[in-house]
């Protein structure tokens, strides 16, 4: 028999816990572009918090792509092995 | 110092190849130290191995040069070394016996490319090398492994004849052997950086790296992600730094390796895309080709390869301790696998590059060689790249491995070996990543550029945590599904067969109406004329009157009788 107590990290409180330390964190990185920002080599870089929007964005749109692209690519597993 | 003089006489790579034969005429202790020991000694002379040609040998009227020391081709060799002790380690205690001396024979010829100074030793070795990684993926002992086994070798040894073809077109048009830097500039250039690339997973090849690398044993897959590979990286870094095209195919590779591990269901395939993203940082780096880019992309080899190893490690000691691969089967692992946990997560971060880690000071270096050179495009590329890697191996990884819902499985960790393995690697990814002068101090050229400022920090924390965010808030559309995504492998393990046989099909049926209809015309035609000579007695009649035979029974009797007269 398994223990009826769940694992701490899997319990509600902690995942609350857990994303509101995220959540700090998040700000927390983006915080320092007050003192930074400007500092770019090409001019859209420099703009506030670039790294934290562009991070977000793009790797929105690629999981995008990929969902759009598995329409078309995405076959059962055993697509290979069936005789 | 005689001892290594006397051995400075055989490249280090080949003692390795034969060491490894005795491999299979040892079991227990001894065994144990001769897979750990060796490249323990093959790494001290590397070490001994001096700047320059120190061997020649007459072939024809070439000299072959199969000890030719340089620091690139010394840091690749170093990380090979050190990639194998570390993935014996991991192997020995449940690896099939073919499978160890299989991957000491193929980290052996790798080794010996590095120190190649001519292009037939390279070539020779290069073979050997496909071979025996063929040998590593078959010690799997499946059926799939075998058949992957055999796709794998047929695009390499493709890539092997396609490299031959452009040597030999090289050594015709300047009577040299000589491995140096070349340009893109005739027909036998193209097909050796072809060769090259097809190593290099590069498109439309790409497809041999996932479709074979998951199908090897669980330490057979980390052998794998590391040489072949990382050899082209070291080639192309030699014989074409700078060559433009190889900024886009390089691009083209790291975005493939994102979409693909993205659409992934399974654990190992996932991280085999990801060998195919990094290669592609390496080949960008190569083809921007400055000092700054060169130093990233072989800085970059050498960390990739050792966290790569340790994700695979991590992989595999979950396939190892469970039997499954598919991240729809997985999940919740953390509970009872810390060890695993922990050092699949360093490993991630690595990948990932994380401040504090190896991949934040080798990844860097690209990025900087694009800013250097006022390629806004391209550094823009990267970095969305970089937030990609999170996205696919750093976060997904580990989350659909480990944590994600509880797959009710309770595996312990893996044996104390593979455990070791885990630990030395994950201690390597942080210290190179804390103490990166060591690696900085070992590139091909000196290093100016200083990976820990506050601005690289703070700007490669947020890309990475949005990264993080986004992943968590698109969670929902990345729900894993029991599926393959169809890759440049369709066209030869589907389409061709199918088309083939298609066209085989019509052949068939065509061929088989026409047959029939002249058969029947024949039939008609053979009785159409025997109606019409029908009793005429002439050669197309079917029936002759019985004068007639009578009449040929008298002229062969009457040439009978004339015969034996004039015999007599």
């Amino acid at each position: 028999m398994q223990s009826n107590q769940e694992h701490w990290l899997v319990r509600a409180s902690t995942i609350r816990r857990l994303s509101i330390i995220s959540i700090i964190l998040l700000a927390l990185t983006v915080a320092p572009d007050f003192f930074l920002s400007g500092y770019g080599h090409f001019g859209i870089d420099g703009t506030f918090g670039f790294y934290a929007w562009y991070g977000f964005i793009t790797c929105a749109v690629m999981v995008l792509i990929a969902k759009l692209l598995g329409l078309f690519l995405k076959r059962k597993d055993d697509y290979y092995h069936r005789d | 110092m005689i001892i290594i003089t006397v051995i400075n006489l055989i490249p280090p790579g080949l003692i390795l190849v034969l060491g490894a034969l005795l491999i299979p005429c040892t079991r227990g202790y001894l065994r144990s130290l001769l897979i750990l020991g060796l490249p323990i000694l093959i790494l001290f002379l590397i070490w001994q191995v001096p700047d320059g040609t120190s061997l020649t040998i007459p072939f024809l009227e070439y000299s072959l040069q199969p000890i030719h020391g340089s620091a690139v081709g010394r840091l690749f060799a170093t990380v090979f070394a050190i990639m194998l002790f570390a993935g014996n380690l991991f192997a020995m205690a449940q690896a099939r016996t073919t499978e160890l001396t299989a991957a000491s024979v193929y980290a052996g010829s790798a080794i010996c490319i590095t120190l190649a100074g001519d292009l037939l030793t390279l070539f020779v070795f290069w073979e050997i090398m496909a071979v025996a990684s063929t040998a590593v993926l078959w010690s799997a002992g499946t059926d799939e492994s075998y058949r992957a086994s055999i796709r794998y070798l047929m695009i390499h040894l493709l890539g092997g004849v396609i490299l031959m073809i452009g040597i030999a077109g090289h050594v015709n048009d300047t009577g040299s052997i000589v491995f140096t830097a070349m340009q893109t500039d005739s027909l036998a250039h193209w097909l050796i950086l072809a060769g090259f690339l097809i190593n290099a997973a590069a498109p439309p090849l790409s497809a041999w790296l996932a479709d074979a690398y998951p199908e090897a044993s669980p330490s057979g897959s980390v052998f794998l992600s590391a040489f072949t590979t990382k050899t082209a990286v070291f080639v192309l870094l030699q014989g074409f730094p700078g060559a433009e095209i190889l900024i886009y195919i390089g691009l083209f590779m790291v975005f493939y390796g994102i979409i693909y591990a993205l659409m992934e269901n399974d654990m190992r395939r996932i991280l085999a895309y990801s060998i195919v993203n990094q290669v592609g940082f390496m080949v960008t780096g190569i083809g921007i080709g400055t000092a700054m880019a060169l130093n990233g992309a072989a800085a970059h080899a050498f960390t990739h390869i050792i966290y790569k190893a340790l994700l695979l490690m991590s992989a595999g000691s979950v396939f190892y301790m469970t039997g499954r691969r598919k991240c729809t089967d997985l999940g919740g692992l953390f509970r009872t696998m810390p060890i695993t946990t922990a050092c699949g997560i360093i490993g991630a971060m690595a990948i990932s590059a994380f401040p504090l880690t190896s991949g934040f000071i080798s990844k860097s270096m690209i990025a900087q060689a694009a800013i250097d050179e006022h390629l806004a495009t391209i550094w823009m590329l990267l970095a969305a790249a970089s937030a990609g890697v999170f996205l696919h191996a750093g976060i997904k990884f580990p989350w659909f491995v480990f944590f994600q819902k509880d797959s009710g499985l309770r595996p312990a960790d893996p044996p104390l070996n593979m455990r070791l393995a885990m630990i030395l690697f994950a201690i390597l990814c942080i210290g190179l990543g804390v103490f990166p002068e060591p690696l900085y101090a070992i590139l091909p050229f000196d290093v100016d550029y200083v990976p820990y400022t506050t601005h690289h920090v703070v700007s490669q924390l947020q890309l990475l945590l949005f990264a993080g965010l986004a992943f968590f808030v698109l969670l929902p559309q990345m729900k894993r599904t029991l599926t393959i995504s169809l890759d440049f492998d369709w066209f030869y393990r589907r389409a061709f067969l199918t088309v083939f046989q298609n066209i085989f099909s019509v052949i068939w049926k065509a061929d088989h109406a026409l047959r029939q209809a002249f058969l029947v015309r024949l039939e008609l035609f053979l009785s159409y004329l025997s109606q019409r000579n029908k009793g005429i007695s002439n050669l197309l009649s079917h029936t002759y009157p019985a004068g007639s035979m009578a009449m040929w029974v008298a002229v062969i009797l009457a040439t009978y009788l004339f015969l034996s007269f004039i015999t007599h």
